[in-house]
């Protein structure tokens, strides 16, 4: 019965176990891309909140003297049209970006979970009619509902993010509804029922908590793709609006001359390239960290 | 299955009152009165009263609802305040434009999309793998408008392959001019067989279709390679494999065909994207379709043209939602018995 490891002195131990900086380094190795996508998020996040001290000019000064210039030591990324230094807008760009996709993934979610957690806990009738109405915003082509809502609306950004999330919110609350429906027999539920909790204390504080996950899993899937969806609104004219400075209204600036000089479009453009394939990356990562379940999909 | 396919219908239609319910409902919150559109600035309160009479807008809201779905039912969406036709005459004249582009599309991430899907699965952590994987994860990540751009600059700017925009060359129309029989360019220079317009109609094609399908590319073939290797792990395959069945045999008519089913689906929403997509495509590459045709009208508030085009796609992507629906009982055969 003398097991080494039970008589082992407690240091033999803890050689045994791996240590944490062991433990970060295989994480890191494991997950090459989620590292890369959080580094260059992080890159985004740190441009948005330092803006104004990070770029080297006004990002509206206009500046005709400088019109159209390329790259170089001057303008990192050149200037636009009316002069503007490219590399601040882009710059400046990002705050926008992150406020945009920040606002519309809560919005959508700020309708969503109500709806999907009433849905999924009452289930029934109220389920079937709340459910079919999340369907028939699901019945739109996407990007053609936040279009005409936006187009209804006014155009603008807040009017575009608003009507993004009002187009976006089904699919939360579909995913908080099933999760609900997954956990709405257990014992724990019956417990707070059988004492006389209020409904909405439970949903509240036992279904959603418990429910929570998904949401999550999903939010850091859509970032990405709030942030494509806003700049493609705000290309098409009915987003954001000068003076505010945002990467997908920079490139539409950009049409009329950007086959001559390619800095104006691509530069912005691959601003909004980079940001969402962070966030993508960052979301697969995510995703595998509190849902190994769903690894292959996708 | 008679009992499935009658409550399908039976949803579709449910679904599509609530649409027009919520293009209704839009028309009718906007800030900018479509009044004001109607008679510009300033306008005397008479002329404000007896637009209103015209356009309904003086009657209780349920009796406009009615008249609404009335006239939808009809075929009628109403006249563009901008070009003062009806907007049904206006879809019609560009709805073709638009699908000859997204089918075209579709067709494209299809047939190379799901071989592509199939070849990185079939050769697992091979060269192809992580080329596909790697363009798999930057794709979804491409602005559309920023693929039709760079494009733009290669092949037309740099290179000078394909043209910048627009459907056919202006000058091929007037000196090759050919009967519009099904609005389908590709379609109708060949059946009249008229070359050069096909040549043309075709290069205008190439970049439009190739932006609007790359996104979705990586998508499908994402998914493809995704349940190929979740196929691929079945007993059957093995089994297959031990009685020597030929690889290609294996791959494409035994792994591929198990994967038809979530395949359709992936299809269908891959059609509703692009008919999304195409407004930004179109905008970018001056498509004479109908997302060109929204952008104009919502730029000059033209509600009843936006709320037209809005009901026709959202019908358009239910109805192929509805074919898909029912295409899954072609493809897999044990639903026909449940």
């Amino acid at each position: 019965m003398t097991d080494p490891a039970i008589n082992a002195p407690s240091g033999t131990l803890d050689l045994l176990r791996p240590s944490w900086t062991l433990k970060l380094r295989f994480f890191l190795s494991e997950n090459v891309l989620f590292v890369a996508g959080v580094a260059v998020f992080l890159a985004v996040v740190f441009a948005a909140i330092f803006a104004p001290w990070i770029s080297p000019y006004d990002p509206s000064k206009i500046n005709f003297a400088h019109k159209l210039w390329a790259p170089g030591a001057e303008h990192l990324m050149g200037t636009d049209a009316l002069g503007r230094d490219i590399f601040s807008r882009v710059v400046h760009g990002a705050r926008t970006s992150l406020i945009i996709g920040a606002t519309v993934l809560t919005l959508s979610m700020a309708i969503g979970i109500p709806i999907g957690l009433v849905a999924g806990y009452f289930g029934g009738r109220l389920d079937s009619f709340l459910m079919r109405i999340a369907d028939v915003f699901l019945a739109f082509p996407p990007l053609l509902l936040p279009i005409a809502i936006t187009a209804m609306l006014g155009a603008g950004l807040f009017n575009a993010m608003l009507a993004l999330a009002v187009s976006w919110f089904p699919w939360y609350a579909r995913i908080i509804r099933s999760s609900v429906i997954g956990i709405r027999q257990e014992l724990y539920i019956s417990a707070a029922q059988s004492m006389g909790v209020g409904h909405i204390r439970i949903m509240l504080r036992h279904a959603l908590p418990n429910s929570w996950t998904p949401v999550i899993v999903q939010a850091s899937m859509d970032f990405g793709y709030t942030i494509l969806a806003a700049a493609s609104l705000s290309f098409i004219g009915i987003g954001a609006k000068p003076p505010t400075v945002e990467w997908g209204l920079m490139v539409a600036l950009s049409r009329s001359k950007f086959l001559d000089y390619w800095w104006t479009a691509a530069c912005p453009g691959l601003a909004i390239f980079l940001t969402v394939l962070a966030v993508n990356l960052i979301g697969d990562g995510v995703r595998d960290i509190l849902d190994p379940r769903g690894r292959s999909s996708r | 299955m008679t009992r499935y396919v009658a409550q399908r219908v039976a949803m579709l239609g449910v679904i599509l009152f609530g649409v027009m319910t919520v293009t209704f409902m839009l028309s009718r919150i906007l800030p900018s009165s479509p009044v004001e559109v109607m008679l510009g600035h300033r306008p005397t309160p008479e002329q404000v009263e007896a637009a209103k009479k015209l356009l309904g807008l003086d009657r209780p809201l349920h009796e406009q609802f009615v008249a609404y779905l009335g006239d939808i039912a009809t075929g009628n969406f109403g006249e563009s305040l901008l070009t003062g036709r009806p907007v049904v005459s206006d879809i019609a004249d560009r709805a073709t434009a638009t699908f000859e582009l997204t089918t075209l599309a579709v067709l494209l991430v299809i047939f190379v999309g799901v071989p592509l899907g199939v070849l990185s699965a079939v050769n697992r952590n091979s060269v192809v793998d992580h080329a596909t994987r790697t363009f798999s994860i930057a794709g979804v990540a491409l602005p559309v408008f920023l693929i039709g751009m760079l494009l733009q600059m290669l092949f037309y700017g740099s290179l000078n392959w394909f043209p910048l925009q627009s459907r056919i060359d202006s000058e091929v129309l007037l000196d090759f001019p050919f009967e519009k029989h099904t609005g389908f360019y590709l379609l109708d220079t060949v059946l009249d067989g008229n070359w050069v317009a096909l040549q043309s109609a075709a290069l205008h094609l190439a970049l439009p279709v190739l932006t609007l399908a790359i996104a979705s590319l990586a998508v499908v073939t994402r998914i493809t390679r995704n349940l190929m290797i979740e196929v691929l792990g079945q007993d059957y395959i093995r089994t297959a494999r031990a009685y020597g069945v030929p690889e290609r045999v294996i791959n494409f008519r035994y792994a591929l065909k198990a994967t038809l089913v979530p395949m359709l689906t992936v299809i269908g929403l891959t059609y509703g994207f692009m008919l999304g997509g195409s407004v930004v495509v179109e905008f970018v590459f001056d498509w004479p379709g109908l997302g060109g045709y929204v952008v104009g009208a919502i730029t000059k508030n033209d509600y009843p043209a936006v709320m037209g085009v809005t009901v026709f796609l959202a019908t358009m992507y239910l109805t192929i939602n509805l074919v898909i629906d029912l295409l899954y009982f072609a493809v897999d055969p044990r639903l026909r018995y449940k």
